[in-house]
């Protein structure tokens, strides 16, 4: 409905009518003051305009009463829509456990999007509607920035790190989908959009019986679609060796990985650390950041040997891996 | 008392180039800051210009995405920056205060030197190729990804760095040690307190941008990884450095600008200020915490969430200063005298649309929010709403006030109303479509867009044109009033202020005799100030 009158974006996630209601709120606030303020100075500027050029008003020196009221009641105010910005905000960094992980690349100047079971895609996010979404997002190059207005989520994509974003849309459609950190030259052509389907039509377009993906980059884009991103980084755990000394023999050079997903591991240097995306992905690159307890500083670096799309395919491959 | 002023007193360009008076070091810094001005204003308009419709037409992506680099950059650091310190500041401090010049008069001059050969740099760098990394040098964009001028340019904002070093170290020891007999801290123009805050932030805030810049040369010159992750560096480690700076930049810009409203709203309602101690002490108050709210640019920057959490609290804490001096102002109205003569009209501007600018920062101060309009034309709207319609509203005020003093001219009153109007029309129109803009998604950065977007670019693109008009009349009658203005007397305002003691222009020394201060700063109302 707000989006009839050309000032609002189709809102199209649980969580953008959420944020539609604080910025109302806000605008009424801000009305308020602005009205408020405006007025008394219309109203002071008329009453009390300059009669005759040797007119002295009188002293007024102030008001302790009227400087704690408008310090205390803006303060009041202020700290009702901090902590109404900030549930908001907790929620947006509160992924639901059940949400679909799909993994995004950004680089000059295209989003590269990876879906779990293979498919992937450029410039384009297929969804289901109704089904909470986890985006995972990395760069290649500079910082680039996953902007959804109609689900009023942004966030950096930043090399050298993951980052997470979700939503869970709630009505079937096409939107834009924007880069919003600078990033260079086309950065303005850096656009693409989220088509959002339903479950069944989903469904299908996962195993590639849809249309192929639209677009300049179609063929790139379908080349892979068959393998799974863990059965891939199956593929690539072979190929680059891992296996030769991450195994669970006694003696092994390597700390076994099944189970290390989500465990606590312990260090060297006697701390202890989460084993989450960003660790094995440091491990990967920079093994000498972080050396596990009884193991030797031994491990080569892959810095320079796989590329982002390769670590997201070890890193689901190895939180495959339970203990047996 | 003779004709001899600080205007006559010697002519030829060495009397200016080797001046140590800081009236006329103010002239030279106000001549070329004007300059930059209006270089930064052609690159504003030419934004506009493309903005016009969703294609390129008028320039492609490179040289657009250098426009908006080069606004951002001349507009930020080579004039808004130092323009009311480096202008009316250096003009006023001594004279507020009953000095005879500032602590260090050759250091005011050296600080000139050093601004222009920076501002030379930059301009180099500007017209040799130019730079795209945006105002905000975001790495690893300007280290490794950017293929242009970013060393020149860096290192001119970091030369220039030394010359606002400068000036807040002059303006501090000048108001500590050089005040006229009996004016107590208490007693000081609302101006000298806001320019005493704006000069602590200068001395504190300007060496981190100048590191962070040297850094990002290194890194750019020499592969040494501070902030690129190829090379185990850390990009978002160059945001926290550089907004450090660059968020008390933004109080840099707008303190100064609320001490000469504090002093034009007393004079045009002949009032002494509603709550003088609150406003001086909320210039000190919006310093010190203007300096713990910067990671409230960094909410979708990947951050801690915790650290998120904290800088939104205390960025809602910092408004309330703000707001205190809006309703002091405001209160300070209420049974004054109140005349609309041309610095008033913009002093009034100023609160309405400093209102709105504050009022938008809210929006983007709170969490939820800021992750929708984060990066997006509602973040260009507010904020130039507080450095457009804050700083550069209050600049012009302060330019109109003190006019008749600084050139002893008076400028055509109906015309600089006109002007005052143009400006306050044009800016609204330019900026107010663009906050809907920014809720609609619209990116900022962007010089081609969606068609659904256009209506409200036209719309900030007529606006432009009307505040480029606007920027042009004071230009002109003010050049005009130079050689044909009337002459200005000593208070053409009824202004109290130890400025307007002095004839106009005044004399090199300021004063003939030293004034001896017995009363607060603002006795407009005749009998209460002699019970004081």
């Amino acid at each position: 409905m707000l989006e009839k009158l050309g000032l609002f974006p189709a809102a199209a996630s649980t969580h953008a009518g959420r944020v539609d209601a604080l910025y109302l709120f806000l605008i009424g606030v801000s009305a308020f003051f602005a009205i408020l303020i405006a007025t008394l100075i219309v109203v002071f500027a008329f009453k009390y305009r300059r009669r005759s050029d040797d007119e002295q008003p009188k002293l007024i020196e102030g008001s302790l009463a009227l400087e704690l009221t408008w310090s205390i009641v803006p303060f009041g105010i202020a700290m009702l829509i901090f902590l109404w910005g900030a549930q908001l905000f907790v929620s947006l960094k509160t992924p639901p456990k059940n949400a679909l992980d799909v993994f995004v690349v950004g680089r000059q100047w295209m989003w590269k999007v990876q879906h779990l079971e293979g498919r992937r895609e450029i410039d384009e996010l297929h969804v289901p509607v109704g089904r909470p979404v986890k985006l995972t997002l990395t760069s290649e190059d500079v910082i680039h920035s996953f902007f959804v207005p109609a689900f009023r989520i942004k966030q950096d994509a930043v090399p050298g790190r993951y980052t997470e974003e979700w939503f869970e849309a709630t009505a079937v459609g096409s939107y834009h989908l924007f880069c919003s950190q600078y990033c260079g030259t086309e950065h303005s052509r850096m656009i693409g959009r989220v088509v959002v389907m339903e479950p069944a039509d989903y469904q299908a377009w996962l195993s590639g019986d849809g249309r192929p993906a639209a677009g300049a980059n179609a063929a790139l884009a379908t080349n892979a679609a068959a393998v799974s991103v863990a059965t891939a980084g199956e593929g690539l755990f072979k190929d680059l060796g891992c296996a030769t000394c991450h195994k669970s023999k006694p003696g092994a050079l390597g700390p076994s990985l099944a189970g290390v997903f989500g465990s606590q591991v312990q260090l060297q240097s006697g701390a202890s650390v989460a084993a989450d995306e960003s660790y094995l992905r440091e491990s990967i690159l920079n093994p000498d950041a972080k050396i596990v307890a009884g193991y030797q500083p031994v491990m080569p670096t892959f810095q320079g040997q796989v590329s982002e799309e390769d670590l997201l395919q070890l890193i689901t491959y190895i939180k495959t891996l339970r203990s047996s | 008392m003779s004709d001899t002023n600080y205007l006559n007193v010697d002519y030829g360009i060495r009397s200016w180039l080797l001046t140590v008076d800081h009236k006329r070091i103010a002239l030279l810094y106000l001549g070329s800051i004007t300059v930059m001005f209006f270089l930064g204003g052609v690159f504003a308009l030419m934004i506009r210009l493309e903005l016009l419709t969703p294609a390129a037409d008028v320039v492609q992506a490179d040289t657009y995405n250098k426009l908006f680099t080069m606004h951002g950059i001349i507009m930020v650091f080579f004039f808004l920056i130092p323009s009311i310190p480096a202008t009316l500041g250096n003009f006023l401090v001594p004279m507020m205060i009953g000095a005879r010049d500032l602590a260090f008069p050759r250091l005011n001059l050296a600080s000139w030197y050093i601004f222009l050969v920076g501002a030379l740099f930059t301009l180099w760098a500007v017209f040799t190729g130019g730079v795209d990394t945006g105002w905000t040098f975001y790495t690893p964009y300007s280290t490794v990804g950017a293929n242009t001028k970013v060393i020149p340019a860096a290192v001119g904002i970091f030369i220039n760095g030394f010359s606002s070093i400068l000036t807040g170290l002059n303006f501090i020891v000048t108001i500590h040690r050089m005040r006229a007999p009996g004016l107590t801290w208490f007693r000081l123009p609302l101006f000298i307190w806001a320019t005493y805050a704006t000069s602590v932030i200068f001395i504190l805030g300007t060496p981190v941008i100048a590191i962070t810049l040297a850094l990002v040369g290194v890194e750019r010159a020499f592969h040494i990884g501070i902030f690129d992750p190829a090379i185990g560096g850390d990009p978002i480690l160059f945001q926290h450095l550089f907004w450090f700076y660059s968020h008390p930049a933004v109080y840099i810009m707008i303190l100064p600008s609320m001490g000469v409203v504090s002093e034009l709203i007393t004079c045009f309602a002949r009032k002494s200020p509603f709550g003088y101690s609150f406003i001086a002490i909320s210039s000190l108050a919006i310093a010190f915490l203007g300096f713990l709210v910067w990671g409230h640019h960094m909410f979708v920057s990947g951050q801690s969430a915790y650290a998120s959490l904290i800088f939104s609290f205390l960025s809602f804490a910092v408004a309330i200063p703000s707001a205190v001096k809006v309703f002091n102002w405001t209160a300070t109205l209420y049974r004054g005298s109140i005349a609309f003569q041309a610095p008033m009209l913009y002093a009034l501007g100023f609160i309405g649309l400093f209102t709105i600018g504050g009022l938008t920062g809210l929006f983007l101060a709170s969490l939820g929010l800021d992750v929708h309009v984060h990066d997006t034309y509602f973040v260009v709207a507010h904020f130039h709403y507080i450095m457009v319609g804050g700083a550069l509203m209050g600049y012009l005020g302060g330019i109109h006030f003190w006019w008749p003093k600084i050139t002893g001219r008076m400028y055509p009153e109906t015309l600089s109303k006109i002007a005052a109007l143009v400006v306050f029309l044009g800016f609204n129109l330019t900026f107010f479509p663009q906050f809907i803009l920014g809720y609609l998604g619209m990116p900022r950065r962007y010089h081609v867009y969606p068609d659904e977007f256009q209506v409200l670019n036209v719309m900030s693109t007529a606006g432009a044109s009307v505040l480029g008009l606007g920027y042009l009349l004071p230009m002109g009658y003010l050049l005009w009033s130079l050689r044909y203005g009337a002459r200005a007397p000593a208070n053409p305002w009824q202004a109290t202020g130890l400025e307007w003691q002095t004839p106009s222009p005044p004399p090199t020394e300021n004063f003939v005799v030293t004034p001896i201060v017995t009363g607060p700063a603002y006795c407009y109302a005749g009998e209460e100030a002699e019970v004081v």
